[in-house]
């Protein structure tokens, strides 16, 4: 399988805070690859750190073939918007929606790089039959959807621009079991049928493991663990740290 | 005259007023709303904008035209010239004076504001001087009686052309894909670049936008108000009142809050008594009433961390 992200040896400081040190990873196109890792880990510094929002200190990221992101070079790196227009969508940790926006504005600047209005329709309907309860709301404000259901409408926006590569910041974060699981099925076959790559990050390790065909255990901004999903699960240290056992 | 229909006068005055107000809060709140900036120069773009108007103006129709069919052409040819200066003009005060600032200190970009208001208003007093002008009426200015009360030709433009532009500036915002952006950058602004939205173009957008209905403003005002170096100061100041009114950052609640702040400043003032040198008391008076009653505003949101 083709690398689409390559993440070579980043590093990334706030002030005098080491945030992520000498973290290095690879996702294959077409794989759901895990993040796991404790609060404060820097799950979410890593995520920012690829779509451009927080400058690296060491390294660089590379994505379907161009250097996006870039240490000290940062007149070669990408701004986040451009990086967006490359292809990679983020869904980001609490959601982020546009609350004053309705379910449909919403999705209309998911697909703020799609010129062709005919094609922006189409794909509206397509979230809509795949997230029937957006469908349903359509026209009401965002911020009037339950956790849950502004958690699809965060998934189905970052669709609408047909990523390549979809990051997920704790999806799951705050949600009722259920609608963790519903959320996760659904992640499952937005890898498979529309073959975009999953790179996600959580905090329910089985949840995101179970899903995974690779995994990396993040701590305090370090990797120290990778593997298949699978054998990442019957881990001694991670049943251990992670999954409670 | 009985008192009711002298209130309705007063109420069709401030309604003018108000409007004017409306179109340059529309600018405060607007750039207020991404940026979370008060930008104290916008009232000296108005300024600007009057002068680039009455000098297109007077270039296109000779020092005393009558009245007449050129006239009103040539009016709002000079609208369009001056609306498109001051769009320019905004923009490139956002570049250099704010966007360097942006990651600065709060306070740095407000002095930056205040230190870009006395170059404009001091480099116009160098270039025109600081004697005030008349801007001639484009239209035959007899009033029109509707009953006892009477409001004049420009009056009505006054009001015909800030309604325009509040309905085209609200198509814009709810119906256009650059206007969502806009709101969408207002509401969070690292979201709307994980959409692929260019941010630094959207402030352009939003400076350029607002500048140019300041502009707009600044000619209708120049009606009754002459046109001088530090004309955009008090006005200016009192759209900002205007925009906190109606609850700052809110484009609604600017449009409101200006024509509110216009009715109460016609209304108020004779009906407490104020003589006419003391009636901008009138718009604090109503801020400071508002600051206390209502902090957010009209149609302002509880956003307590970003005062």
């Amino acid at each position: 399988m083709a690398q689409i992200l390559n993440i070579d040896n980043i590093s990334v400081s706030y002030g005098s805070i080491r945030a992520l040190s000498d973290v290095s990873m690879n996702v294959n196109e077409g794989d759901i690859v895990s993040l796991i890792g404790a609060n404060g880990a820097g799950k979410s510094t890593l995520l920012n750190a690829i779509v451009g929002l927080v400058p690296l200190k060491g390294g660089s990221i590379t994505f379907a073939g161009e250097k996006i992101c870039q240490a000290k070079h940062h007149m070669h790196s990408l701004s986040t918007d451009l990086i967006a227009r490359r292809g990679i969508a983020l869904v980001p940790e609490g959601r982020h929606v546009f609350a004053d926006m309705t379910v449909e504005e919403n999705l209309d600047m998911g697909a703020f790089t799609v010129r062709d209005q005919a094609l922006i329709e189409k794909r509206k309907q397509e979230m809509y039959d795949f997230f029937p309860i957006l469908g349903a709301r359509r026209k009401q404000k965002t911020r009037s959807l339950s956790g849950g259901e502004q958690q699809m409408m965060a998934i189905a926006r970052a669709l609408m621009s047909a990523p390549r590569l979809l990051l997920l910041d704790e999806p799951g974060l705050g949600l009722a079991p259920l609608i963790v699981q519903d959320i996760f099925s659904k992640i499952k076959i937005i890898n498979e049928e529309n073959k975009v790559t999953v790179f996600l990050v959580e905090q329910n390790a089985r949840l995101a493991l179970k899903s995974s065909s690779y995994g990396y255990v993040l701590e305090n901004g370090k990797i120290v663990l990778q593997d298949e999903g699978m054998a990442l699960l019957d881990n001694d240290m991670v049943k251990k740290a992670y999954l409670g056992a | 005259m009985d008192t009711l229909t002298l209130y309705m006068q007063y109420i069709v005055n401030g309604l003018t007023l108000g409007a004017i107000y409306s179109l340059i809060a529309l600018g405060y709140t607007m750039v207020y709303g991404i940026l979370k900036f008060i930008n104290f120069a916008h009232g000296d773009i108005l300024m600007v904008g009057a002068f680039v108007g009455l000098l297109v103006y007077t270039a296109l129709t000779g020092e005393a035209a009558d009245p007449g069919v050129w006239t009103i052409i040539a009016f709002f040819i000079a609208m369009l010239i001056s609306m498109g200066f001051s769009a320019l003009l905004g923009v490139l005060i956002e570049r250099v004076a704010y966007k360097p600032l942006r990651n600065a200190n709060r306070l740095a970009p407000l002095l930056s504001a205040i230190g870009v208001s006395f170059i404009l208003s001091n480099g116009a007093a160098w270039i025109f001087g600081t004697q005030s002008r008349r801007f001639p009426y484009p239209f035959a200015n007899d009033p029109i009686r509707i009953g006892a009360i009477a409001i004049t030709p420009h009056q009505i433009v006054i009001i015909a052309v800030s309604v325009i532009m509040m309905i085209l500036l609200t198509f814009f915002v709810n119906k256009t894909r650059m206007g969502k952006a806009m709101r969408a950058a207002s509401l969070d602004q690292a979201t709307s670049m994980l959409m692929g939205i260019n941010v630094n173009r959207v402030i352009s957008l939003t400076f350029a936008i607002g500048s140019a209905l300041a502009a707009v403003g600044g000619i209708l005002a120049s009606f009754d108000f002459r046109v001088y170096p530090s004309m955009g100061t008090m006005t200016g100041l009192k759209a900002f009142v205007a925009a906190v009114i109606g609850g700052i950052g809110n484009i609604q609640g600017a449009m409101l809050g200006g024509v509110l702040l216009g009715i109460l400043e016609a209304v108020g003032a004779p009906l407490l008594h104020i003589p006419n040198s003391m009636r901008d008391t009138v718009a604090f008076a109503v801020l400071i009433i508002v600051l206390l009653v209502k902090p957010d505003g009209i149609l302002g949101k509880n956003e307590r961390e970003k005062v």
